[in-house]
């Protein structure tokens, strides 16, 4: 029988079994960011050992970090001593490290890709569960916590049971306004934020294969919400093309050989998956989210279910989401008033993401009523919208393009949604206080934060695209 | 990490799904660069108003279940971030086993690195626990790691659960991965010479 793409690339790196037990696999890279790393690093000091391979772990500061004023100390102080303890441990251990200030910087799953850290057929780790991105590349890439991150800096090795395999493939044309955030929240709310526990998932089909690298990261960012250990697609010339280039990819005769190995790297015709759906890019809405998991998602247009329709056992937690979020079972979204919207975090804060915002954007004023973070996933993502003057189009347009970090993706850093606000938000979890203490958020596109952020209100981004090619 | 056996303890009762590691620890109290004092922090949304008072419907706040070792909660427990912040909050609480229905893969294995049970239990023997423990909130469940089994006690009602021969063995004697892994060195060594992916991207 044949192999999945997940086995090709997890056998290549089995170093040794343990019968009975998990396999020990090798790490290409590791990805290190200030939240999930002081404990290892002291892990580390406590048995008195240094990293076992430098030269495959990157640092940045992402989570913590102000997206304002960046060149001053950060005014929070527990961030700042968390931030100032990364730098202090890269210096001690001799980790590169991509701090404030640096022109790498950036949320930690955007510069792995756009550096070339990121390649296919790799196996890449960070203590972040988000890092199921990089599997955009045809990499098993996902997250750790931090006892694995000692693991990892420790012996470049992690013991993992092999999961289960699961394809999604999505056949057919995206409708216009319809994203690949769009074909991930679809995906969830069929599956629910449980029905990927345990597998990893390839997404496969025309759909998926005419999407360009970071829309392709977008939906394997978002496998975790389904509980998935990761997403994966198989890597094609789309891949090999974003890959070239890039600072830390192979170049020249290196680049060519790596590129004939990559292209073995797709699933056999004859090989099994545990489990798989089906669904036609055509079924596909634009998406939003009224509950407090990824999983509670309706297309733009539909009602909230109603309790009748779902099982008992579901009723309590959907119950309690809709109180959280004040909305009545049944109810439409479209219309409602929303007075915060933000743009960004590590599954929508690509160059790309900002170019559409800004195309969509242009000529149009923000509402009054809405307060709007946009926020840039790395320093060279801001430079590469400065240079091409997307900076200038927001503000026109009444918007503000911030520094890079995860801002308002986790109530962590100063951005953050007040008690009570809904927030039409790009990242990827709408769970109860993720953006702040009380705060409602609502997944959506870009496209969709950007036209919510205009009409001030929720908005069908089909009809506002439709109302500017009547204009045109 | 301390070695595990068998505990007997009042069950907590938290008959709530798709707990994630947001409600278990927010965000903004994972500033802490060492492991100590996440348990006053563990559940903070649900358990304090916005006025740091304790709100007097959430079952932690209830001293008849404090020393309580055992939590119990609804399917898919531990979903979302991989922060380990969520198991260290549970284990300085004083928590030696979660059950559910469910567990999410990160936080499943975050609680086995940390000598947290994570038991997996049929959504029916989940269901009697509830049921009994809204009954009797004296109830006791009985975990016994070596012959994988938990017991509703007093009731005779017990079921078996799943882990990895490897995880058990660590958690029976208190052994981490690392010691593992740093033992097998020159098998990583000998990969890293021998790997054929290796030697083309590197």
């Amino acid at each position: 029988m044949g192999k999945t793409l997940f086995e090709k690339v997890w056998d290549a790196h089995v170093v040794t079994e343990i019968a009975g037990g998990p396999s020990v696999l090798y790490i290409d890279k590791h990805l290190v960011h200030e939240v999930t790393s002081p404990q290892a690093f002291g892990g580390l000091e406590k048995r008195g050992i240094g990293l076992f391979r430098l030269d495959r772990t990157v640092a940045t500061a992402d989570h913590n970090v102000p997206t304002k004023d960046q060149h001053l100390p950060i005014k929070e102080i527990l961030s700042r001593q968390q931030v100032d303890k990364l730098t202090e441990n890269c210096k001690k251990f001799g980790v590169t490290l991509y701090g404030l200030g640096h022109p790498y910087q950036g949320i930690v799953h955007v510069i792995g890709p756009e550096l070339g850290i990121t390649l296919p057929g790799m196996t890449i780790v960070c203590g972040d569960s988000h890092t199921s991105t990089h599997g955009a590349f045809g990499s098993i890439a996902f997250g750790i916590g931090t006892s694995e991150v000692e693991q990892v800096m420790a012996t470049q090795c992690l013991m993992q049971s092999k999961a289960k395999t699961m394809k999604i493939e999505i056949n057919g044309t995206l409708g216009k306004g319809v994203s690949s955030k769009d074909i991930i929240l679809f995906i969830i709310s069929k599956i629910s934020a449980a029905g990927g526990t345990g597998y990893f998932v390839e997404y496969a089909g025309s759909a998926i294969r005419a999407l360009s690298m970071e829309a392709r990261m977008t939906i394997c960012n978002m496998s975790i919400e389904m509980g998935a250990r990761g997403g994966i697609i198989a890597p094609d010339q789309t891949t090999f093309d974003y890959v070239k280039g890039k600072e830390f990819a192979p170049k020249g005769a290196k680049y060519d050989e790596a590129v004939a190995y990559w292209k073995t790297l797709q699933t056999d015709a004859d090989a099994k998956f545990d489990k798989e759906y089906n669904w036609t890019a055509e079924e596909i809405t634009p998406m939003i989210t009224y509950g407090t998991n990824p999983g509670m998602g309706i297309g733009i247009a539909e009602a909230i279910p109603t309790e009748a329709s779902m099982e008992e056992s579901n009723r309590p937690t959907f119950h309690k989401a809709l109180e959280y979020m004040d909305f009545k079972a049944g109810e439409k979204l479209i219309g409602k008033t929303v007075n915060y919207v933000f743009i960004g975090s590590c599954t929508n804060s690509r160059i790309e993401d900002l170019r559409e915002v800004a195309a969509f954007l242009k000529g149009k004023k923000k509402a009054d009523n809405v307060n709007a973070y946009i926020i840039p996933g790395s320093k060279q993502v801001e430079k590469q919208a400065q240079e091409e003057g997307i900076d200038k189009v927001l503000a026109a347009a009444g918007f503000e393009l911030r520094e890079p970090g995860c801002s308002a993706c986790l109530g962590m850093n100063e951005d953050k949604i007040p008690k009570g606000e809904y927030c039409v938000s790009t990242s990827n979890r709408n769970f109860e206080g993720r953006q702040g203490p009380g705060a409602r958020t609502l997944l959506a596109s870009p496209l969709t934060a950007a036209a919510t952020a205009v009409a001030g209100k929720i908005v069908d981004i089909r009809e506002a695209l439709k109302k500017e090619t009547a204009k045109v | 990490m301390e070695k595990f056996t068998t505990i007997v303890s009042k069950a907590v009762p938290l008959p709530i799904e798709e707990v994630d590691t947001d409600q278990i620890i927010p965000a903004r109290f994972l500033k802490a660069t060492t492991k100590d004092g996440f348990g006053n922090n563990l559940f903070r949304d649900w358990r304090y108003d916005d006025k740091d008072q304790p709100k007097a419907d959430f079952i932690l706040n209830d001293a008849h279940y404090k020393g309580s070792k055992i939590l119990v909660a609804g399917k898919n427990f531990g979903c979302g971030s991989s922060r380990e912040h969520a198991a260290w909050a549970l284990t300085d609480y004083g928590f030696k086993v979660v059950v559910s229905s469910f567990f999410a893969d990160i936080f499943r294995n975050n609680s086995l690195n940390n000598g947290l049970l994570p038991v997996q239990v049929s959504q029916e023997f989940l269901n009697a626990i509830f049921e009994k423990a809204k009954a009797d909130n004296n109830l006791e469940l009985k975990v016994d790691l070596v012959a994988q089994t938990i017991e509703i006690v007093g009731h005779n009602m017990s079921e078996g659960f799943e882990i990895n021969n490897y995880k058990k063995t660590c958690m029976i004697n208190g052994y981490d991965d690392i010691d593992y892994l740093l033992s097998i060195k020159d098998k990583i060594e000998h990969y890293e010479k021998t790997s054929k992916y290796l030697s083309i991207v590197s």
